[in-house]
């Protein structure tokens, strides 16, 4: 690699990595401004203009709060884990690609890397989310925090598969594991198309992976305070809240990604990277919007009817799926 | 791979860092430590694994080892509450074996790393770069050898797991009914069977917490 592949690789991380840590931010006050309109009410509307504020003052009252360290905690594995949480949902943005390639010189592809075993990357980085869940509960020395990791661990590990069942079923039909070659497989027809099946299961999965509502039984606020982070505070908190933030922005655009096309859609000539990164985020924010309508929406799940919804009726449906998906791919070439 | 600055660095990196690590699994005395640092040795070798070439095992790797199996262990231990091991000696009589096997494998090392060129020709159905790239990559090399020459060793391993996932669930639930028959009360609501790798998992931990 000469110097300006390297300049090029380290923009593009830089790029990558601030859009994500900027973005939070407008995302956390758009999600409760959503909310507010939802449940006729007016949301925050009290710091700045109409609380544009909200999210930097919560922000700086994280940031001056003591920071709290249980008593007989694992000091270092209470430390290590909010950073666990973070690492592998920002380290698996390093796949997703944003645009098709532009030529500025030299050719630039939109994406941080393009992997030749990309989604399976996604997958193992998503395995290494529940690190951070266990680290935390078991480190706290709480019983409280204890019994969280442990819900939310098995939680995470069941809806895994689920997802890996979903997103094998893509694999057959793009015939390769790389993003870029998934996202042209779609050139002429979207995934969602042959693959609702899958693409259901997806979205389910990816709902319950990010412990959002109607599974976020991990957090529950209404009756459970707080599973495996109830013990942590301040910034250290703040971590949990970001990795929940990237997590959902990262399963929104890999659902665009392997279902609805990625960066494909009408473009303009001359403007096809402008117009490739816009639909990206279009299609980006509309699962976002999901994303806090079921939770404005939806009520939570009990815990048995979490495993039972999973083991006995996505699994299943999961499987035939794959089955189904292999036995046309084979008829069909 | 080519031989540059880049490759030559991450080696380094990787192998004494992964060393380091699984030299911390074992003489950390407190067993979620030790899986932690298990973690950590699996998370370096997968990177050697990508600078030789092979992304599909490197992800398979931590998808596979980091992602399900050490987190099955953490489960474990979350549950029995093993805080920490007596403080004991890391070493015990083991070590009088442990020093010439430790010296074997040495040998067997700068063996293989001094006469690599020879011994990887000598290997059968070895994949040499250019097979590989013409096979249009390494994770289709690995399809090709599992789904052709080794296609019964990769069923007969596939059976030996499902057969395996099954005792796990038989004994789980033979657990469960002498549990029924000692406490009527508690038979209700019980969804062990959920998965039989969590039921696995859960199963020490209910025995020894029935003690």
């Amino acid at each position: 690699m000469d110097f300006w592949a390297w300049l090029i690789l380290i923009t593009k991380v830089l790029a990558v990595f601030l859009l994500f840590a900027i973005g939070a931010m407008p995302l956390v006050l758009l999600e409760r401004w959503i909310l507010g309109r939802m449940q006729s009410r007016y949301g925050p509307h009290r710091v700045g203009w109409r609380g544009t504020l909200q999210t930097a003052a919560d922000g700086l009252k994280l940031g001056i709060k003591e920071d709290m360290i249980p008593g007989e905690s694992d000091k270092g594995v209470y430390w290590f884990a909010p950073v666990m949480m973070v690492m592998p949902a920002l380290a698996a943005w390093a796949i997703v690609p944003f645009g098709p390639e532009v030529e500025m010189g030299r050719t630039i592809g939109l994406w941080i890397a393009d992997l030749n075993v990309g989604i399976l990357f996604f997958l193992a980085m998503g395995s290494l989310g529940v690190y951070g869940v266990v680290m935390s509960g078991w480190s706290s020395n709480s019983k409280y925090a204890h019994l969280g990791a442990l819900r939310s661990s098995a939680q995470v590990i069941s809806y895994e598969l689920v997802m890996g069942l979903a997103v094998l079923a893509v694999i057959i039909y793009a015939g390769s594991l790389s993003l870029i070659d998934i996202v042209n497989a779609q050139a002429g027809l979207w995934f969602i198309v042959p693959q609702l099946i899958g693409f259901l299961l997806f979205v389910i999965a990816a709902v319950a992976e990010t412990n959002r509502a109607p599974f976020d039984l991990p957090e529950a606020e209404s009756e459970l305070v707080a599973g495996f982070h109830v013990e942590y505070s301040g910034m250290r908190w703040a971590f949990f809240f970001m990795a929940e933030y990237a997590n959902m922005l990262l399963m929104s655009a890999i659902v665009a990604t392997l279902f609805l096309g990625g960066w494909r859609g009408w473009t303009i000539p001359g403007l096809e990277a402008l117009t490739g990164v816009i639909w990206f985020l279009l299609k980006c924010s509309v699962f976002m919007f999901g994303f806090f309508l079921l939770r404005a929406t939806q009520p939570r799940f009990r815990y048995d009817q979490l495993m039972n919804f999973c083991w006995k009726i996505l699994i299943p449906i999961g499987v035939v799926n794959l089955l189904i998906a292999a036995g046309l791919r084979m008829a069909w070439s | 791979m080519a031989d540059n600055l880049e490759t030559t660095v991450a080696f380094w990196y990787l192998a004494i860092a992964a060393v380091g690590a699984g030299a911390l699994m074992l003489v950390a005395r407190n067993p979620v430590h030790s899986a932690i640092s298990l973690v950590i040795v699996i998370f370096h070798v997968a990177g050697l694994f990508v600078i030789l070439g092979a992304g599909f095992l490197a992800v398979a790797q931590i998808a596979i080892y980091a992602g399900a199996i050490v987190v099955l262990f953490l489960f474990t231990l979350m549950m029995l509450d093993m805080r920490r091991l007596p403080e004991e000696r890391v070493t015990h009589r083991q070590i009088w074996l442990g020093i010439p096997l430790g010296i074997l494998l040495a040998i067997e090392g700068v063996v293989v790393s001094v006469g690599t060129p020879e011994i990887s020709a000598s290997i059968k159905g070895a994949f040499p770069p250019a097979t590989v790239s013409e096979l249009g990559g390494s994770t289709q090399a690995l399809a090709v050898a599992l789904f052709n020459e080794f296609t019964l060793p990769f069923l007969g391993a596939s059976v030996l797991l499902t057969a395996a996932t099954i005792g796990a669930i038989v004994l789980a639930r033979r657990v469960e009914a002498h549990e029924q028959a000692d406490f009527p009360q508690a038979a209700s609501g019980s969804n062990t069977n959920d998965t039989a790798a969590q039921a696995d998992a859960a199963e020490p931990a209910l025995e020894e917490s029935a003690r």
